[in-house]
């Protein structure tokens, strides 16, 4: 299907049309889902949550809020601490943001609406996850800041622990789908079957529900939200790695969580959910070629936002109801728990691969 | 309490402990952290200086004195009536209540009795000073343990009481309602039916706080074990309230003096009960004031049901002059035991106040305490201690 790209309906588009659409996309793809769940999930529906209405005045229902907290941050004074190592201080919240880039690339949104279709896209994926760790390591070292040093340290040894059982849980879904590419898993589970009756493909949740509670455990970690968000603890830490940031450079940290929240969403979308593609018997009905017509490209992105949405609405929900962990606990809560339960599903996995 | 998981919790804080003292000895090169003036977990501006070894703490320094207004002092240039004025403002959560061991000092310097029905609606306040600052730290203490969402709902309700307060006293933080022999004002028509309503939201937010902190496990994990105080200890230090009642230690001034008993306030006439729980960790602080809070609640109930007819006033010079002499009298408050010293030398004002708060005796047990706990539990230690900084900083 790659080989494809260059052509949409039929019409033919120059290379640089075609990259300079993705390019396009790409910030589409990490700040338009961003902007949507900050709105709608932190600023109004954990309101709701908490006997409250949340921002009214920007805009109706305070719909503008973002363009307001942008305009706040972008005139905020932008401080660099005495002590700091400038030029890492500087980097760090690039790094993240790099890292959230990166990770949409593989995200596929249709049948030909991918950045880059990369036969170990997956594996591409949860290597570049953890590049944030150097950036959350290097604002939190080049902050001359205890508290953002305590913050750093904790984050670094969270996200290696919790990478983990993301890798492991993943493995699950690889050994069904028999592919690393992301593509290919959406596309297995488009055309699967659930004992020979194909109406809602095979999405792999319904085998792999362990792989997806684990998937979803250390994602909630990755993000450092809570009860996983030992690293940035507002109450003891102040805003941890965060605390000597102001103005755009905070804005990039917030930008970088919230769209890495809304990019592994999109991961597990595709990875358990059957990503961009509709249940076969809604898209026989709708489309001549069913799931892999033209207009999936179009319809795809709703459909993957739409998943997307309730994803991150558990993200949010577990975010604002639980206490957080302490280190230790989320350590021995990794290694002791996830991890063995992660690798007994691989095992289980690949025996009924093996027997059916 | 002593299952499998809460002896593990123990033995490993024992170790940790002993991990501490051996660093100690060692003279490990620690990082002092400054947790304060300014920090989200001190509500104010209290100031611990933590001396870390990675995230463990070797040894902790509480730092006082930030918030120091000098009610003592101010206390000597006032008339009495004067005084209630500025004693409101040293636990501004649950303000009415540091009005009253006052008030009883010097109804007690000048032999004046309060009418019974100034004493029933002065334990009613009393009571309704305690749900609103207990309230607060039910929710409190789960934004420290990083669940954000309890304290919105502490403040939702406890704004029935606050409004409560108001109706009766016109101020919702600062009532001072509290008189020599007796009450300002009696309570307002339709006020009885209201409380009893805002009693039942009340007790609807014990429910809910019940089911998400406490039968949650991220918060039992993060609560059992930790900060635990051995009762003899927290005696030692002068630990009081649910601090010492968490502990096991059956001590409750409303029940074991007579200023509760009767004479000024009116627990003797109603059927309550004091909590206590064994284990003195934070989870059993946490517990203990929950449990108070419904206990507040009935005893508030029983009060209004009872509440005796006749006159809010006793009789009371029109220029108040307290007879020289001595008085100390101590009342359970919110955040412990609150006392006051008044010596008088038969003038209008006080010759001497000395102001014995809750939270000042209760942050003494913190250097103790918190030797050996990791940062996350120094703020899980803190926040179950339940200080409130003009408390400590009078």
């Amino acid at each position: 299907m790659s080989t494809m790209v260059g052509t949409l309906f039929g019409a033919e588009f120059a290379y640089w049309q075609t990259s300079g659409f993705r390019l396009l996309m790409a910030f589409v793809a990490v700040l338009l889902p961003a902007g949507g769940t900050v709105y709608l999930y932190l600023f109004k529906m954990v309101s709701f949550m908490q006997s409250r209405l949340g921002p009214m005045e920007a805009g109706p229902y305070g719909t503008l809020q973002l363009v307001a907290e942008l305009g706040k941050n972008v005139q905020k004074e932008d401080i660099i601490p005495a002590q700091a190592d400038v030029f890492v201080f500087k980097a760090a919240p690039y790094v993240v943001l790099i890292s959230t880039f990166l990770l949409v690339l593989v995200v596929p949104f249709g049948p030909d609406a991918v950045f880059a279709d990369f036969d170990t896209g997956i594996f591409f994926a949860l290597a570049v996850s953890s590049v944030s760790v150097i950036g959350i390591l290097m604002a939190g070292w080049a902050s001359a800041s205890k508290y953002s040093l305590l913050g750093g340290l904790r984050a670094a040894g969270q996200l290696i622990a919790y990478e983990l059982p993301l890798v492991l849980a993943v493995v699950g879904v690889v050994i069904q789908a028999g592919t690393l590419s992301v593509q290919g898993i959406v596309t297995s589970q488009a055309e699967g079957e659930i004992f020979g009756w194909g109406g809602v493909g095979n999405p792999f949740f319904l085998t792999q529900l362990v792989g997806f509670f684990i998937f979803m455990v250390a994602v909630q970690a990755e993000l450092t939200q809570s009860p996983f968000d030992m690293p940035i603890a507002e109450s003891e830490l102040v805003a941890g790695y965060m605390t000597e940031y102001s103005g755009f450079r905070f804005l990039m940290f917030f930008i970088g969580e919230f769209a890495t929240a809304n990019i592994f969403a999109f991961l597990a979308a595709s990875l358990f959910l059957g990503g961009w593609s509709l249940p076969p018997f809604v898209a026989d009905a709708l489309f001549a070629d069913g799931n892999f017509s033209p207009w999936m490209n179009l319809v795809g992105p709703a459909v993957m936002g739409g998943k997307m949405l309730l994803l991150t609405f558990v993200i949010y929900w577990v975010r604002f109801t639980y206490p957080r962990f302490r280190e230790d606990q989320l350590q021995s809560f990794a290694w002791k728990f996830l991890i063995p339960l992660a690798l007994a599903n691989i095992a289980v996995t690949g025996l009924l691969k093996v027997v059916f | 309490m002593t299952d499998l998981a809460d002896r593990r919790q123990m033995a490993y804080i024992a170790a940790q402990a002993a991990d501490a003292r051996v660093n100690v000895e060692l003279e490990a090169e620690g990082m002092n952290l400054n947790i304060g003036p300014q920090h989200p977990a001190t509500h104010g501006t209290l100031r611990i200086v933590v001396q870390l070894d990675g995230e463990q703490v070797i040894a902790a320094d509480p730092m006082m004195g930030y918030m120091h207004r000098g009610y003592e002092k101010l206390s000597e240039v006032r008339t009495y009536p004067q005084v209630t004025t500025l004693i409101n403002r040293i636990d501004w959560l649950g303000s009415f209540a540091n009005e009253v061991p006052f008030i009883l000092g010097a109804e007690q310097l000048m032999e004046i009795e309060a009418p019974p029905r100034a004493r029933w609606i002065r334990t009613v306040l009393f009571e309704l000073a305690r749900i609103a600052n207990l309230t607060l730290f039910l929710g409190d203490m789960g934004v420290q343990l990083g669940a954000v969402t309890p304290v919105f709902y502490a403040f939702r309700d406890r704004e029935y009481i606050v409004n409560q307060i108001e109706a009766v006293t016109g101020g919702r933080f600062h009532p001072n309602f509290d008189r020599i022999g007796g009450l300002k004002d009696d309570l307002p028509a339709g006020w009885i039916a209201d409380t009893k309503v805002a009693l039942g939201e009340i007790r609807d937010f014990c429910d809910q706080m019940e089911d998400l902190l406490v039968g949650n496990e991220i918060f039992e994990a993060r609560t059992r074990g930790i900060g635990v105080i051995p009762a003899d200890v927290g005696l030692s230090y002068g630990l009081s309230g649910a601090n010492i009642r968490g502990s096991g230690v059956d001590w409750d001034l409303r029940r074991d003096s007579p200023v509760g008993q009767g004479q000024g306030l009116a627990y003797n006439e109603v059927d309550w009960k004091v909590w206590t729980h064994p284990d003195g960790d934070s989870f059993a602080r946490y517990w203990v004031r929950l449990q108070e809070v419904r206990e507040s609640c009935r005893i508030v109930e029983q009060l209004l049901d009872g509440l005796p007819s006749g006159p809010i006033m006793a009789k009371v010079p029109r220029i108040i002059k307290v007879p020289a002499g001595e008085a100390y009298v101590a009342t359970e408050n919110p955040l412990g035991v609150m006392g006051y010293y008044i010596i008088s030398q038969g003038g209008l004002e006080p010759f001497r106040v000395k102001i014995r708060s809750a939270s000042f005796s209760n942050m003494s047990i913190t250097p103790w305490l918190l030797k050996g706990a990791y940062v996350p539990d120094v703020i899980t230690i803190l926040a179950s201690l339940y200080f409130i900084l003009g408390d400590i900083d009078r």
